[in-house]
Parts: structure tokens; C-alpha cells; sequence
């Protein structure tokens, strides 16, 4: 395990996971779409339209997890001070953006025939709101500061104090009456939600994280070579400049 | 309290009072807020002393949270927050003693003229007094979540607006509580305990997390 901290070891291990995990994602994808349309059965109440959970409920799993994953790394930022955790956050962060824009924009399509209205303020869609736009003042730290390892620290604590957020969007729907459903599929005493829509749904849960997974390895694996590259341009510059040979020491 | 958080509490009282401290400004600023709602929503009294809190609470956050990006970036240009990041004194302890110095300066001028304001928008006793009463309770902990974004965006050149984006989310729940114990203070299904107990305890646990958090932020930009 110890071997893949090193970043050369671990772009060995991304080239050769990345393909298996890019076809198995879009194996999971097809199987569960084709499913999604063309086996599971329509709502007595819904009919068709409750074919967008299969999109939106993975997207807010994968939202969620997402940012796990990315408080994981934080961690491994602060605690080890690990330039493979700084990149691991880096390339999370656009990710679980787009993941919970695509629970946002699919729940508020449901929500608009079902409950006849694109948005409601209550618990559960303002918490998910919360997380995709601290998924964006995150992006927005990034961006501003320079200097790569500060920037990972900063985002890493930033991240840290966000993490309130994720048991709140779990739970909003419990502790408040809220429009939005309460938890039909992890819940005590199991899913109340019909084997016929339940099998879809998971092989579309799993599709999501595999996809996740892949585009993870692949932003990560663009992190490092980016960095190398930064490095290598400064030594370029040091090699013309000796002024800036001497800020490349420090 | 210990003598040097006391003179630190002290230092920023008088940069504050000095020339160039901008101690008022936060004050001013919650004012022009509140005075530029109406022109926006039109002077019907009946709706303006129904969502008088929530006009008072949004412009106390924007307020508070304004004068908040410099809480350290007057410290970290000339050099006096290498020191405190180097001083015996815990970092936590001195992060504790620049909010409550700022939260004296900005925030108790706000919620006196809370009322008073609130008294334009046609605002009833009850509820005046349930707004101050918020404000009072809720204030501490936004100028502790802001110091987390102060420490994060301390030295860098387009801080300002970073921090805003980055800590307003966070926000949320002070926000969500205030507004809800100020609007139950002049009736309503809810008793105003419920809330107003909730945001002393969000408030309480910002006290005890959030200096923590912003001292890590200070000392993640050396090294």
C-alpha cells in the first residue's frame, strides 16, 4: 500500500486501474440505463417520471461521498503532509461540484411534476444548495492561492469545517418536516423501496462510483503531471535567471 | 484572562479608535442596508414589519462578515501576526481575544441600533426586543465563523470576496435560527426558546471550535 504513496508508483497503478475502471463504469452505466427504461416499472402515481431517480438519487450518493472522500484526503494533507493527498483534494472538488449540480438540476426537474413547483426552501435542498456551493468556495480557493501546498492546507481546514454539513443533509430529512422524502433505501429494518426499482437503482449507484473513481484517478494523475511541469518550468527559468534560481531554492 | 490577551483586547480597541481603523464603518454600513430595503420592496408597512427581522439579521450577516477580512490582514502586512504565530500565547487564545475585540466594536454597536432601525420598519416591542435578543445570541458566532475565513484568505490580494463566498454558506444555520427566534419573539406557532436555545448553542460551539480552526488556518500559511 505504502509503495503507491509515491507518485511514480501511483501513476503506474492509475494507467493500468484507469481502463478497467472507465469500462466497467460504462458497462454499469449501459446495464443500469437499459434497465432504468426498459425494465423497471413506471409509479402507480409518478408513471414515468420516476425513471429521474435513477439519475438523481445516485448523483446525491456520489455528492456526498464525494466529499468524504475529499475530507479523507484533508486529512492526509494535514495529519502527513502528503503531496498525493493535496492532489487527491484538488482534483475532488470540481467533481462533487458537478456530481450535486446534477442532484440539484434532476431533483428540481422531478420536483416541478410531482410536487408542481422547481424548488422549495426546506432541509434537505437547501443543505444539498450548502454543499455545492462550499463544492464552489472551495473551487474558488484553489484558484486564488499560488503556491500549491498552502493552497492544500487551507482547502484541507476549509474542508475540515464543511464536513458539519454532510450528516445535516443526511439527516435534514428526519429532523425536519420536509417536503423532500425521507431515506427509502439505508434506512433501520431495510429498503422500503420495491426489489424492481431497488436492483436498477443500485447498478446505477455503482456505475456513478466506478465513473467517480475513473475521473478521480484521471484529475489526480493530471494534478501530478501538472505540478511536474510547474517544477520543471521554473528549473528551465533557473537555468537562464540566476535571481530566480535563487527563489526556486527557497 | 491573562495580561497580554488583555493588551492585546486593548491594541485592538485603540487601532480601531485611531485614525484609519474604520471601527464605525460596519455600523454604517448595517444602516445604509437597512434604510435601502424599503426603496427596494416598497413602503408597505404591514410587509416591511413582517420580514423586519430577516431584513435586520441579512444586513447584520453582510455587515458583520464585511469588516471581517481584515480581522488579520492589517496584522500579517506589517508583521505583527508572525509574532503571534511565534509568541507563547496560545494562537487560539489570540484568534479568541481579535473576535471578541472586533465582535465589541462591530456587533454591540449593531444590535443597539437594531432596535431603532427596526422601529422605521414598523416593528413591534416584542419583536424589537426579540431581534436585539437574536442578535445578541447569534452575532459571536459569525464573527468566529468569519475568522476561520479571515485566517484562510490572510495574505493574499483578492481576499476579500473569497472569504465571503467561502464562510456565508457556512452561515446558514445562524442565520436559519436567528431569524426564526426574532420572528417568534412577536408570536407565532413556535416558542421563542426553541430557536433562540439552538443558536446559543451554535454560537457556544463556534466559541470552542471555530478558534481552533482559525489558528490552523494562520499557521498553514508559514512553513
Amino acid at each position: 500500500m505504502l509503495k503507491y504513496a509515491n507518485p511514480t508508483n501511483f501513476l503506474a497503478l492509475a494507467a493500468r486501474l484507469i481502463p478497467w475502471l472507465a469500462g466497467a463504469a460504462a458497462l454499469a452505466l449501459a446495464v443500469g440505463l437499459y434497465l432504468t427504461f426498459f425494465v423497471a416499472p413506471d409509479d402507480y402515481q409518478q408513471g414515468a417520471s420516476v425513471k429521474i431517480m435513477y439519475l438523481h438519487v445516485p448523483a446525491a450518493w456520489l455528492g456526498m461521498m464525494c466529499y468524504m472522500v475529499m475530507t479523507s484526503a484533508a486529512l492526509g494533507t494535514l495529519v502527513w503532509r502528503h503531496p498525493l493527498a493535496d492532489a487527491a483534494q484538488k482534483a475532488a472538488a470540481p467533481l462533487g461540484a458537478a456530481f450535486t449540480l446534477v442532484c440539484l438540476v434532476t431533483g428540481s426537474m422531478w420536483g416541478k411534476p410531482m410536487w408542481g413547483t422547481w424548488w422549495v426552501w426546506d432541509a434537505r435542498l437547501t443543505s444539498v444548495l450548502v454543499l455545492f456551493l462550499i463544492y464552489l468556495g472551495l473551487i474558488g480557493l484553489w484558484q486564488t492561492i499560488e503556491e500549491p501546498a498552502q493552497a492544500a492546507r487551507a482547502a484541507a481546514i476549509l474542508t475540515l469545517v464543511g464536513v458539519v454539513n454532510i450528516p445535516i443533509i443526511k439527516f435534514s430529512v428526519d429532523w425536519w418536516n420536509t417536503l423532500h422524502q425521507s431515506a427509502s433505501v439505508f434506512r433501520l429494518g431495510g429498503p422500503t423501496i420495491a426489489p424492481s426499482m431497488l436492483w436498477p437503482l443500485l447498478i446505477m449507484a455503482l456505475g456513478f462510483t466506478l465513473l467517480f473513481f475513473a475521473l478521480h484517478l484521471m484529475a489526480i494523475r493530471n494534478e501530478i503531471l501538472s505540478r511536474r511541469l510547474r517544477r520543471l518550468s521554473i528549473t528551465a527559468a533557473a537555468a537562464e535567471d540566476p535571481e530566480v534560481a535563487g527563489e526556486a531554492a527557497l | 484572562m491573562s495580561s497580554p490577551l488583555l493588551a492585546l483586547f486593548g491594541r485592538e480597541l485603540r487601532i480601531a479608535r485611531s485614525v484609519g481603523g474604520g471601527g464605525a464603518m460596519g455600523v454604517v454600513f448595517f444602516l445604509i442596508l437597512v434604510s435601502l430595503t424599503p426603496f427596494a420592496i416598497g413602503p408597505d408597512l404591514n410587509l416591511l414589519s413582517r420580514i423586519g427581522p430577516a431584513i435586520l439579521w441579512i444586513a447584520a450577516l453582510l455587515s458583520t462578515l464585511l469588516g471581517l477580512d481584515r480581522l488579520f490582514q492589517a496584522d500579517a502586512d506589517d508583521g505583527s501576526l508572525d509574532l503571534f504565530v511565534m509568541s507563547s500565547t496560545p494562537l487560539e487564545l489570540v484568534v479568541l481575544t481579535k473576535c471578541a475585540a472586533h465582535w465589541t466594536l462591530t456587533a454591540l454597536p449593531l444590535i443597539a441600533a437594531a432596535p431603532l432601525l427596526g422601529l422605521t420598519l414598523g416593528m413591534e416591542p416584542a419583536a424589537l426586543a426579540g431581534v436585539a435578543a437574536s442578535l445578541l445570541a447569534g452575532t459571536p458566532a459569525l464573527t468566529l465563523l468569519g475568522a476561520i475565513g479571515a485566517g484562510l484568505t490572510a495574505g493574499l490580494r483578492r481576499g476579500g470576496l473569497l472569504m465571503a463566498v467561502l464562510i456565508l454558506p457556512l452561515t446558514t444555520p445562524v442565520l436559519i435560527f436567528g431569524v426564526a427566534s426574532a420572528s417568534a419573539a412577536s408570536g407565532g406557532t413556535v416558542p421563542f426558546h426553541t430557536p433562540f436555545l439552538i443558536l446559543c448553542g451554535l454560537s457556544l460551539m463556534a466559541v470552542a471550535g471555530a478558534p481552533f480552526a482559525a489558528a490552523a488556518a494562520l499557521r498553514a500559511r508559514e512553513a
